[in-house]
């Protein structure tokens, strides 16, 4: 059937040209739905995609994840502590109100009062201690500690208008601001409170079928080609791509990786990827006794860094990007894409059995071990598969292994519980920089720093904690990102998790489009563009 | 009559309260919402807090009495995911869902009927043939298949119908419909003609089957002889002692092509509650979960006392009485 869609294709093209010769309409399907169009509800890719195109953030990130003004015309670090944002002159709401420091104030204190709110906004405002507003058009911002990561945590949540809810007079307070209500999540979703900035207007949303939004005439910035973009949900894969070779949608994102490589061919369809800000990684359990390893008298050998190293030697990375990943994928040496902030250009990993094979031996397991690898099925590209492949390797040196694999529900839960010795994950960096997984998956955890929060492996390291800190109170740039990348070396070195792979994140849209491909995977109507 | 109705009404509380329970259990089994909710990003604090939020931190049983309290009042909690009231998202699903479920359910009579009684009467004829090999078809080929093969045909080659989503609607007393418009239809059809390939060949075969039956019994000769049109033979005298099992088994059908169409829904992304369903188990939305399934409990026991009106209007010695239910 898949052969069949390759020849079918070449019919459209009367279809495709003919649909568009007139709207400036964009239709867009998606691979998942927004649970809300609230901005601060639901810190999820697909809801951040949405907010991006109707309530914008001070700061923004372009397609390489660098930080761009928006909001804010610009920004500098007063002092270790302090902050000054210039805000940006005449930026109007979609209502006509103008825009001013009073709405962030607003934001800042609506986001930690979202009622039923699954994963909050919080994450990113807690480091803002107090915040002044001398003019309407500046915002200073004091932090407890030194906090180099605050211009990028603003990019992470959309103004409301403070008119719109009736919040001109709530000012900012650490213990929690006052007023008599906050907005209720219902108001973004029918529209009455779904006022800001951005580029587009919420025109529709109909739960689970679309989402339509039409230009903001008297946006600030380039305006964006297209009167109107409508949002799909086509969650299945094989639906979504026969939407696009149909012609009902224009663009879709996530083509399933067993299309691409026809999609490339097909005259009709052009596909744009970049590398994501996604690694998948096998972690290492460090805790003794340990769940899923037998054979080893109750000694968990992952404590040992010769048998660490000798599951890394083992993985031919190269294999699987090229046979699994249909090489829509490169090998990774880290825990974020080498070029992003942060990364460390000299690290490389090798394959090596034989290596890997007398380190084993040298460690006192010339016989291997038995091992049980824990994976979700059906959250990262070909995971189950990856991990079947992974198994394979490790038989090779000696070391059974069996996968256990689980859909994310079930994984997730079990993972957390900590009854894997070895599990594959994912991470994906949302602040696009190095910090963010060196923090959460190797970090010690320790609960009033933040650190460590996925890192289910009780692995612990004090240089690297040690450099982190270091790393994470360095306002200078230029000292940080050095500091991040020792960092990262430090943890590689001792094979703290094994990165596996980059995922790349692919776009395919019918011929005459073009978008550049965000490694932050979102998918941004203002950027696409039609060839002209 | 009403002791009839009394009983139905009973039994389905029953039914209703067990299978909360049964849910609420199952769900709580599977794992913590908050795992597949929250950022990763998220750290301890968070994750705690998030947690206290959503009413998680109690004990099973806690969480499962302050929901059964909230639901005897008619509040069935709100939505881990949407952050709204979960019988809201299940009802405004319920339109799409319904008049999907409707179309092809007529679908399903006016091809599976004609041609069941066709078979029937003819069983060794070349037609009669063709179609019970056709049922087979029906009854055997995976729906996500058909469907996809579907839109490869109709919507990708010949450009004919959308390939999927639901198109204009149009508001009756505030509820979206999409049959009303020509735009909506074309986006209806394909998905309809999925759902009803199969109850078409179920109920080509107990057209069939009936008519076999029937068409040897006194009364057809009887009227035969008399002289009548074969029309007024199969049209009435056949027609209608073939439909107790019909109607029967489509109550049934329609119950659940209304509560569990999940794969035609994703395949032709069409917004019903099957979808929501899924969604919903997948993401653990507890409340949603329990919410779908009380509606769709509440959809059977309609469907079934409607059916057992019907039998009573179709076969006449059939009574609503108290002794049997």
């Amino acid at each position: 059937m898949k052969q069949q869609t390759t020849i079918l294709a070449g019919a459209l093209a009367a279809l495709l040209l003919g649909g568009h010769a007139f709207a400036a309409e964009l239709r867009i399907g998606t691979a998942a739905e927004p649970s809300s169009l609230d901005p601060h509800y639901h810190n999820l890719t697909p809801n951040n995609t949405v907010r991006r195109h109707i309530f914008e953030s001070l700061v923004d990130q372009d397609a390489k994840q660098r930080l761009i003004p928006a909001l804010a015309e610009s920004w500098r670090a007063v002092d270790d502590k302090t902050w000054e944002f210039k805000l940006r002159k005449g930026v109007k709401f979609h209502d006509g109100s103008e825009f001013t420091a009073q709405d962030f104030v607003y934001t800042l204190c609506r986001i930690p009062n979202v009622a039923n709110s699954p994963s909050s906004f919080t994450l990113y405002t807690k480091g803002v201690d107090a915040v002044e507003t001398p003019d309407p058009y500046t915002i200073i911002v004091k932090t407890a500690a030194p906090y180099p990561l605050l211009p990028v945590e603003m990019t992470t949540f959309g103004i409301i208008s403070a008119k719109a809810a009736g919040g001109e007079k709530v000012t900012f307070d650490k213990a929690g601001c006052k007023a008599d209500s906050w907005p209720a999540t219902q108001a973004f979703n029918d529209g009455t409170l779904t006022i800001g900035t951005g580029p587009f207007k919420l025109a529709e949303y109909r739960k689970g079928e679309r989402i339509v939004l039409d230009r903001n005439p008297d946006y600030w910035g380039t305006k964006p080609e297209w009167d109107k973009v409508t949002f799909r949900p086509i969650t299945s894969d094989g639906p979504r791509m026969a939407a696009l070779l149909a012609g009902d949608v224009d663009l879709v994102d996530e083509p399933p990786l067993q299309d691409l490589e026809r999609l490339r061919k097909d005259p009709k369809v052009s596909v744009v990827e970049t590398l994501s800000n996604r690694v998948v990684y096998l972690a290492l359990d460090q805790a003794e006794p340990t769940p899923t390893i037998k054979g080893t008298d109750g000694k968990n050998p992952l404590r040992d860094i010769r048998v660490r190293e000798a599951l890394s030697l083992a993985i031919d990375r190269e294999a699987i990007v090229k046979r699994i990943m249909n090489n829509t994928a490169e090998p990774a040496a880290q825990l974020l894409a080498p070029g992003l902030f942060g990364t460390n250009p000299d690290l490389k990993v090798k394959s090596d059995q034989k290596k890997a094979k007398e380190l084993l031996t040298a460690a006192g397991y010339p016989n291997g071990f038995e091992l049980t690898i824990g994976t979700p099925n059906d959250r990262y590209i070909n995971d189950e598969k990856i991990a079947q492949a992974v198994a394979q390797m490790y038989s090779r040196i000696g070391i059974k292994t069996q996968v256990d694999a689980a859909t994310v529900n079930v994984f997730f839960s079990r993972r957390n519980k900590g009854e894997f010795s070895v599990y594959l994950a994912g991470w994906s960096a949302a602040t696009g920089e190095a910090s963010s997984p060196l923090k959460s998956l190797v970090a010690t955890r320790i609960k009033e720093k933040g650190f460590g929060p996925t890192n289910y492996t009780s692995y612990s390291n004090p240089k690297l904690d040690e450099l982190l800190t270091k790393a994470l109170a360095t306002v200078d740039d230029a000292a940080r990102e050095k500091l991040l990348a020792e960092t990262m070396k430090v943890a590689m070195e001792d094979y703290a998790v094994l990165p596996l792979h980059y995922e790349v994140t692919s776009w395919a849209m019918r011929k005459g489009l073009s978008y550049e491909p965000r490694a932050d995977q979102y998918t941004l109507a203002a950027s696409i563009r039609s060839a002209k | 009559m009403l002791v009839f109705l009394i009983r139905r009404l009973a039994q389905s509380a029953i039914v209703i309260a067990v299978m909360s329970v049964l849910v609420f259990a199952g769900i709580f089994a599977i794992g913590n919402p908050i795992d597949v909710l929250i950022s990763p990003e998220a750290d301890e604090i968070e994750r705690a807090a998030a947690i206290a939020r959503l009413g998680l931190d109690r004990p099973m049983h806690e969480q499962f009495l302050s929901f059964a309290g909230n639901a005897l009042s008619g509040d069935l909690g709100t939505s881990f995911v949407h952050g709204v009231p979960a019988i809201g998202l299940v009802l405004e699903r319920f339109p799409a869902t319904l008049e999907l479920a409707l179309l092809a359910m007529i679908i399903a009579v006016v091809i599976g009927i004609p041609l069941g009684i066709w078979a029937g009467l003819k069983p060794d004829s070349a037609a009669g043939r063709i179609i019970m090999a056709g049922s087979i078809l029906g009854f055997s080929l995976p729906t996500f298949w058909v469907g996809m093969l579907l839109i490869m045909a109709f919507a990708v080659s010949l450009g004919w119908l959308p390939a999927s989503g639901r198109g204009a609607t149009v508001d009756v007393f505030g509820v979206p419909f999409s049959f009303l418009t020509l735009n909506g239809l074309k986006h209806m059809f394909l998905p309809a003609l999925n759902l009803a390939l199969f109850k078409v060949s179920l109920v080509i075969r107990l057209a069939r089957a009936g008519t076999r039956e029937v068409a040897l019994q006194d009364y057809v000769r009887f009227a035969r002889a008399k002289g009548l049109s074969p029309a007024r033979i199969v049209g009435v005298h056949i027609l209608k002692n073939i439909m107790i099992p019909v109607v029967t088994v489509l109550g049934l059908e329609f119950g659940s092509v209304i509560a569990f169409s999940v794969v035609t829904e994703s395949v032709f992304a069409w917004p019903g509650m099957g979808k929501l369903l899924i969604d919903s188990i997948l993401l653990l939305d507890r409340p949603v979960v329990v919410a779908y399934l009380l509606v769709t409990v509440l959809l059977f026991i309609v469907i079934n006392l409607v059916v057992d009106l019907l039998y009573s209007l179709l076969d006449p010695r059939i009574r609503l009485g108290g002794a049997k239910a």
